[in-house]
């Protein structure tokens, strides 16, 4: 496979403030890759520096093998899909599609053309003569990809280009721009702070924390095998406890929890550093009143605060004994918890090798959803 | 009850309108009219009166008035062109490049000259200027210039003046349309493969052309309408419409043809105006807003 994008130790900054730090990836050919990230961490930073509008401070860019420095906007082989879309309020959609071939000085056939090849890709045939301000949230975002898919770039830069739309539309839009980039085959490099879009539609995904890369990997593998605290608190949904581990006199790893009970650990541990750990239980890996003969690893005892009732994805949120905290458990609704009431005791289980534990680090999280 | 509601409504509504309404009638519509009357107005040597179209025709039979106006328009719209392609780098480099700091200092620069009167800002231009001036004097000091020149009095002159005394009513307005416009729409044309000057064209002035279209029409009024900076600036043999509205009214003692004049030149400007908008695919509404 053809490498289309390549970063190599790309660091950006401001002043003192450094927003980017030591990025490195690729990205294949025809693939879908998404940086995912909390508000601030540098996303847009990095994009517009691939785009161009920024001035790397150290590091390169190479796209099919081209080194980019120095080289402007209008000169790259890439694309940006602005955060605001930025469509050109005095052209009509058709114009507003044409400017990149215009600039280009292609013949007018050949712009008319490809025009309404694309706009019939994007599922807007017709809709050309129309203006801006004339068409609905989700067409301003295909009329702003067309505009990048129809210069055929070989890489498409696209700034959580469905952070405008409202939530059921961005449901819809997902898997639109997935089917679009399946068919269209352009590399995507796609930016958001919603991990459900990024674990949707991509073959690969970067998870950004205050600048710098923390794993990069297909989202099975990130939800799978996080690699660090903070990529198991953001892919995903995860319950976070924090426990101290010890090692018994067989060599087995446990957590004790706040209630006092220790759980069983998958992997080895270094203690060297201190015990203060935290463990990551995913609510969908979590058991209700498993049954005797079932192998759980491990069980705790909680009591019922809420039930959390929201069809295929009800949960359960429950308070282990002894403790102020707060669990989520996953709630399927195959009938066999329907009993289940406010202040039920219940016992929950888990698999040790479906939780993860890693050294307690402080972060952040701005999540505005 | 609801009667004597609407009767209520109606009273306040006078008591504030009729002040306003006066104003307006008593000092603009009335003399106006009184003006528009006395253009129709025959005069001779004799003290005779009568109705007559004659004031108006003078303009178009006697070249030296027609010509007066043309040169007038014509040093008018060249203003208004200088003041424009000033104006557009000015307005991007103060809403768009400068940070905060520096543009708040530049609004000031460009307002400061209004703070002193038109008479004392041209009097400040020919003491700069004259043949005794500071600038022939350090020129000459200096061994640039062998003797002072008189760089007072020529057209060039004056349209360095009228530029400068009407610069900041094209500024305004073209500033308050391009600051809402959203910088990415410019990064997106450049990320298009749009050049520096293909922005210009097609994003930048299209976007802010109800600014242009406004500033154009308020410069080319107030330079057409001008009187001090072209008759005191200005060349000697050379003399705007203006002077010559003041000519017939107090030299002459001409009202009925001065008012006549006055006339022609609010006409002839409108017309200007309109064409100039008819050419450009504006329509006034927007550029009113
Ligand atoms: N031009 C700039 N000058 C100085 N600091 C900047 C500039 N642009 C961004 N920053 C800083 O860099 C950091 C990263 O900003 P960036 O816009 O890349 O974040 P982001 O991940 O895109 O966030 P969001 O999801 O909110 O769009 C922020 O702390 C921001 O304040
Ligand atoms: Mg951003």
């Amino acid at each position: 496979m053809e490498i289309a994008l390549s970063v190599q130790n790309l660091s950006k900054k401001f002043g003192d403030f450094t927003a980017v730090k030591e990025v490195s990836f690729d990205v294949e050919d025809g693939k879908f890759f998404s940086i995912l990230g909390p508000s601030g961490c540098g996303k847009t930073t990095l994009l517009r520096t691939i785009a161009g509008f920024y001035e790397p401070s150290a590091g390169s860019i190479k796209i099919r093998d081209k080194d980019m420095s120095g080289v402007e906007p209008n000169k790259r082989p890439v694309n940006l899909v602005f955060q605001h879309l930025a469509l050109f309020p005095m052209m009509n959609i058709f114009e507003n599609i044409a400017f990149g071939l215009r600039r280009r000085g292609e013949a007018s056939r050949e712009i008319e053309k490809k025009v309404n090849d694309i706009l019939e890709r994007v599922g807007l045939p017709g809709f050309g003569n129309k203006k801006i301000d004339q068409i609905s949230g989700g067409q301003k975002q295909r009329v702003a990809i067309a505009r990048c898919l129809v210069l055929d770039p070989s890489v498409l830069l696209l700034d959580e280009p469905l952070g405008a739309l409202d939530a059921k539309l961005r449901e819809h839009m997902k898997v639109e721009l997935k089917k679009l980039q399946a068919e269209v085959g352009t590399t995507f490099v796609y930016i958001t702070h919603d991990q459900s879009e990024a674990m949707v539609m991509s073959d690969h995904v970067a998870v950004m924390n205050s600048g710098s890369f923390e794993q990069v990997g297909s989202p099975q593998e990130l939800y799978h095998n996080p690699k660090s605290s903070f990529v198991a608190q953001f892919v995903g949904n995860n319950n976070r406890l924090p426990v101290k581990v010890h090692k018994d006199e067989r060599g087995n790893f446990l957590a004790r929890y706040l209630d006092g009970r220790d759980y069983l650990l998958e992997g080895e541990y270094d203690l060297s550093s201190g015990e203060d750990h935290d463990l990551f239980i995913r609510p969908e890996a979590i058991v209700i009143n498993p049954p005797k003969e079932s192998e759980v690893s491990n069980l705790m005892r909680c009591e019922v605060k809420a039930i959390l009732f929201d069809g295929g994805n009800s949960r359960l949120l429950v308070i282990p004994e002894g403790t102020n905290e707060e669990l989520l458990v996953a709630l399927p609704q195959n009938k066999q918890y329907d009993n289940i009431r406010v202040k039920d005791k219940v016992e929950i289980g888990w698999n040790k090798a479906a939780a993860v534990c890693f050294k307690k680090v402080e972060f952040k999280i701005y999540d505005d959803v | 009850m609801t009667m004597s509601r609407r009767k209520k409504i109606k009273w306040s509504f006078f008591v504030f309108f009729i002040p306003v309404f006066l104003w307006l009638f008593l000092l603009i519509v009335l003399p106006q009219l009184e003006l528009l009357r006395m253009s129709f107005l025959k005069t001779d040597y004799y003290g005779e009166s009568g109705v007559t179209l004659g004031n108006y025709l003078a303009f178009f039979t006697e070249p030296i008035y027609w010509l007066t106006f043309v040169r007038t328009a014509g040093y008018s719209i060249l203003v208004t062109l200088v003041v424009l392609i000033i104006a557009l780098p000015v307005s991007f480099y103060i809403t768009k490049v400068a940070d905060f700091k520096i543009t708040n200092f530049l609004m000031v620069l460009i307002l400061v000259p209004f703070w002193v009167s038109e008479l004392i800002r041209i009097y400040g231009w020919m003491i700069l200027l004259r043949e005794s001036g500071v600038i022939n004097h350090f020129l000459t000091s200096v061994g640039i210039l062998r003797e002072p020149v008189e760089m007072l009095y020529n057209d060039i002159t004056m349209v360095m003046g009228l530029v400068y005394t009407t610069m900041l009513f094209m500024i305004v307005p073209i500033i308050g349309v391009m600051e809402s416009l959203d910088d990415s729409l410019i990064e997106a044309a450049h990320d298009l493969g749009a050049k520096k000057i293909t922005i210009w064209r097609t994003i930048i002035i299209p976007y802010i052309m109800p600014g242009i279209m406004s500033g154009s029409i308020i410069v080319f009024m107030l330079v057409l309408g001008s009187y001090l900076t072209p008759n005191l600036l200005g060349g000697k043999n050379s003399i705007w419409f203006t002077e010559q509205i003041y000519n017939q009214m107090i030299i002459y003692f001409n009202w009925n043809q001065g008012a006549a004049f006055g006339f022609l030149l609010l006409l002839l400007s409108s017309f200007i105006i309109w064409l100039a908008l008819k050419l450009t695919k504006q329509d006034w509404r927007t550029v009113i807003k």
